[in-house]
């Protein structure tokens, strides 16, 4: 390997007289997009682990009607946690990991642009999750308002409601500097030779998704400043004695809200599409068309946010716009869903645990597709918003939609990172464990919506009281069968089966052509992309 | 019916599981789908959710046929060898044409009953419905009758000291009661926060948000109760302030009216007492109790309810305002 004749004293963090400190500093101070990609990654699964026990808290007092184990009030303290943490805290972070990590190598850049806003990026991500769960200490407790913190409810609240909205205002801040950061990236350090139209689609995924941060991630620091001043300074943006309106609130809230879901997603139909053409040894069947696709959920997802909200008392010219677009959707959604499909047809598949989980991934996530169709017909909606069908739906989309993504993406370049082969055994437990429990907890879900059975409920009827058993028997198994993920990677790194440069067969692209593990500094000449 | 049979033994190995003792009461039978439609809206949306559940479910066969079919036959274990077709303009635009044209077949259907929903004109009657922390007010606009609606199952159910009842959070003390086969106009609103009022059976639901008011109707075809609960997050309490309405014939409804109306006729000063002396939670109405003399607070609760348009005709007497002081009223009922 050329790489490592020239820069052998590249494995090791210290290097070319500029010594970087040891230790706690090395983390503190990094400007290497590698590192700071493992701290984006770790942060990630740390929270996972604190939100996944507080949706455990939530399944636990859910398993029978009756309150046995928590407080309502603390209930709702779990179930907007959960969800902000979830949202903000682990999937948003998880993917900048891999941006960190992979988009510099998928492009043969030696870095990133940016790279001290890249640690100040990161660094601020513990301070905001240090915010979000100190109120859980506060008098009062957590915020409980819910993730989407609708006034007036979210004004009545106590100290940690503040808190909360700084939480928001700093990691919106971190998004956006890791989304300028990544734009920069990929718009001016590509290797030569590498079009736009040659990108890896997982680079392509992350450069919309940027745009789609940059454009509103602002608009949600101006709701929650919004609510901020309606607190504390007498304002009345969302205070109808002041001549201020509630429901203006969710209508900016969701303007970020729905772009938000595909920050979320799209960044997975990335990682898929790099995964599914590896393992069947066949090139991804329509490229082009799955940019284009990609752009086109981007710009519809600005115009379809009210679909949120079709039960405000909006105008029926209003209901069917946004009916309509949200139909639309379907559309480039579909054209991905059978692009994935035609790649695995007359391929010559073999079934690791990434393409697993890339499998379930496909399978699952239209499953939260079409529940996502129901949604979108007005009066179908109007019978299910709020009730735990748009729960199951939206756990379809981001556990076994995002959330699948992130863990198949892990797999598959675990070896890259840590230079050892992951434990295939127990990662195809992990992936069975996942997938039987994921559809035990969430698929009942849809059958107590229809059923009636509202969400953010800590109590509730006894027609539900069969599938809310169900559902938390699930809920426990899966959350337990996330520490197999854990021992896997810890494995990895401590040890295992030396991997190869090109570690799987069917692999194209440039992070295969750098050693394994990738050296601290990659691409310092840049390779010539033909 | 399978599914009859299937109920009892999921409940009997749920309780198994679950290891405890429960009643049978909490094994109510669970459902599948949508409730049971009362009113051609809501026979509407259960028909566009059948209709749009098997057009997903017809797609789902045909495209994830093709991928395990794939994955069993085109395995390298198998021996298939790759072959490395890719981009093909035809299939693209037909795999994004032939979704379309299903979308609007759908479309057609729901614009259409969305239209229906909207169309609040020309209603029987019309009900004014508020939402607070944590209950639900019901005002009869034309008929002058206006009572409140809370959880009526006991704490003590909700806290597991007692056996739970087959309407555990579905009861209510003050039912919504309209007559069959009546466009029923419902005007909303809210005191607080926002809530959300809604009747699965009859496929209403309407967010009540404070300072605006929202309208939504429905028209039961049959007599019954039917069931819901508030469906917007409104803090600790959401669970608890469900909706019950009582749909019955006319001659019923008349007689219910008429009652309601005699109950109202005279209301007693009491809760305007002793709303001046305790204030009012949550909202700004301070509390005047250790503030004012009896007599003064006698005085301005005489006045409220017979100046401007209000004309009980009636005085309150300092002797009744002392007498619903907290400790008085306490004592009283000790004395009792």
């Amino acid at each position: 390997m050329a790489h490592d004749a020239t820069h052998a004293h590249d494995a090791i963090p210290a290097h070319d007289g500029h010594g970087q400190p040891g230790g706690i500093m090395r983390w503190l101070t990094t400007t290497n997009h590698k590192d700071i990609g493992s701290l984006y990654l770790w942060f990630a699964g740390t929270m996972f682990l604190v939100a996944g026990s507080f949706a455990l808290v939530i399944r636990a007092e859910l398993f029978q009607p009756g309150l046995q184990v928590v407080h309502p009030d603390f209930f709702n303290q779990m179930t907007t946690l959960h969800g902000l943490i979830m949202v903000f805290g682990v999937i948003m972070p998880a993917w900048a990991g891999f941006a960190n990590w992979q988009i510099p190598l998928m492009i043969g850049a030696p870095d990133m642009a940016f790279p001290r806003m890249n640690n100040w990026g990161f660094w601020l991500l513990p301070v905001a999750g240090f915010l979000l769960l100190l109120g859980l200490f506060m008098p009062g407790g957590a915020a409980a308002g819910g993730w989407t913190m609708y006034p007036p409810l979210f004004v009545q609240g106590g100290i940690s409601y503040d808190l909360t909205i700084f939480a928001i205002h700093i990691l919106g801040a971190s998004s956006i500097m890791g989304s300028i950061n990544i734009i920069t990236t990929v718009l001016n350090m590509r290797a030569p030779g590498m079009t736009l139209m040659k990108m890896p689609l997982f680079v392509w995924t992350w450069l919309i998704t940027a745009y789609l941060l940059i454009a509103t991630v602002p608009v949600l620091a101006g709701a929650v400043t919004m609510l901020l001043t309606d607190r504390h300074f007498d304002t009345h943006f969302f205070n109808p004695a002041g001549g201020g309106d509630p429901v203006m609130f969710q209508h900016i809230f969701w303007f970020f809200g729905h772009p938000e879901v595909y920050i979320l997603i799209l960044p997975a139909f990335g990682v898929v599409s790099q995964i599914i053409p590896t393992f069947a040894r066949k090139p991804l069947f329509g490229y082009a068309s799955m940019v284009y696709a990609t752009a086109s959920i981007a710009i519809l997802s600005f115009i379809v946010w009210a679909h949120h909200m079709f039960t405000v008392g909006m105008p029926a010219a209003a209901q069917l716009f946004f009916m309509y677009s949200t139909m639309l959707i379907a559309v480039p959604t579909g054209v991905k869903v059978f692009n994935w499909v035609a790649t695995m047809w007359k391929g010559s598949m073999t079934f690791e645990t990434p393409m697993l989980f890339a499998i379930a991934f496909v399978c699952l996530f239209t499953i939260g597709g079409f529940s996502g169709l129901v949604c979108a017909m007005t009066p179908v909606d109007i019978q299910i918003h709020d009730t735990y069908y748009v729960v199951a739906h939206f756990h379809y989309v981001l556990v076994s939609g995002a959330l699948f993504a992130i863990i198949a993406g892990v797999y598959y370049w675990l070896p890259k990172w840590t230079g050892h082969m992951y434990d295939e055994k127990l990662g195809k437990l992990h992936f069975w464990l996942s997938v039987i429990s994921m559809n035990v907890t969430f698929f009942p879900m849809h059958f107590l919506g229809l059923a009636g059975m509202p969400r953010r409920y800590a109590d509730y009827a006894l027609q539900f009281a069969e599938f809310n058993m169900i559902a938390s028997i699930g809920a426990f198994i899966f959350g337990f069968s996330q520490l197999i993920f854990l021992a896997v990677i810890i494995k990895a790194i401590r040890g295992g089966r030396k991997a190869s440069d090109q570690v799987w067969e069917g692999a194209q692209g440039l992070e295969w052509t750098v050693p394994s593990p990738a050296p601290y500094h990659t691409f310092e000449t840049a390779p010539v992309v033909k | 019916m399978k599914r009859g049979a299937l109920r009892p033994l999921l409940g009997k190995t749920l309780a198994a599981l679950s290891g405890t003792m429960i009643s049978g009461a909490v094994w109510a039978g669970y459902q599948l789908n949508l409730r049971e439609p009362q009113s051609a809206l809501a026979r509407d949306v259960y028909n566009m959710h059948t209709l749009v559940n098997l057009v997903c479910l017809a797609i789902f066969v045909v495209v994830f046929g093709a991928m395990f079919f794939s994955i069993w036959k085109h395995r390298k274990s198998a021996g298939h060898q790759a072959e490395h077709f890719h981009e093909n303009t035809t299939v693209e635009v037909i795999w994004t044409v032939i979704p379309f044209l299903i979308l609007i077949g759908m479309a057609y259907p729901a614009t259409r009953t969305v239209l229906a929903m909207k169309d609040t004109s020309n209603p029987d009657m019309t009900i004014k419905v508020t939402g607070y922390q944590w209950k639900w007010e019901y005002d009869y606009l034309k008929d002058g009758v206006k009572f409140m609606s809370t959880l009526a199952t006991p704490r003590a159910q909700i806290e597991n000291r007692a056996d739970k009842g087959a309407e555990y959070l579905l009861e209510v003390d003050n039912p919504l009661v309209v007559p069959v086969g009546k466009k029923v106009r419902v005007l909303l609103t809210a005191g607080d926060v926002i809530h959300s009022w809604w009747i699965p059976e009859l496929a209403v639901k309407q967010d009540a948000i404070p300072g605006f008011i929202r309208d939504a109707w429905f028209k039961s075809e049959t007599t019954g109760t039917f069931r819901g609960q508030c469906v917007e997050l409104c803090g600790k309490d959401h669970a608890f302030m469900p909706i019950v309405v009582k749909v019955v014939s006319q001659a019923e409804y008349d007689a219910w009216l008429a009652s309601r109306k005699q109950g109202a006729a005279s209301p007693s000063s009491a809760p305007l007492s002793r709303a001046v002396l305790n204030g009012r939670p949550g909202a700004a109405v301070a509390a005047f109790g250790g503030q004012l003399s009896d007599a003064d607070i006698a005085a301005a609760v005489a006045f409220q309810r017979n100046s401007r348009d209000n004309k009980v005709g009636d005085m309150a007497q300092p002797e009744r305002v002392a007498s619903l002081k907290p400790g008085a009223e306490a004592a009283a009922r000790a004395a009792r």
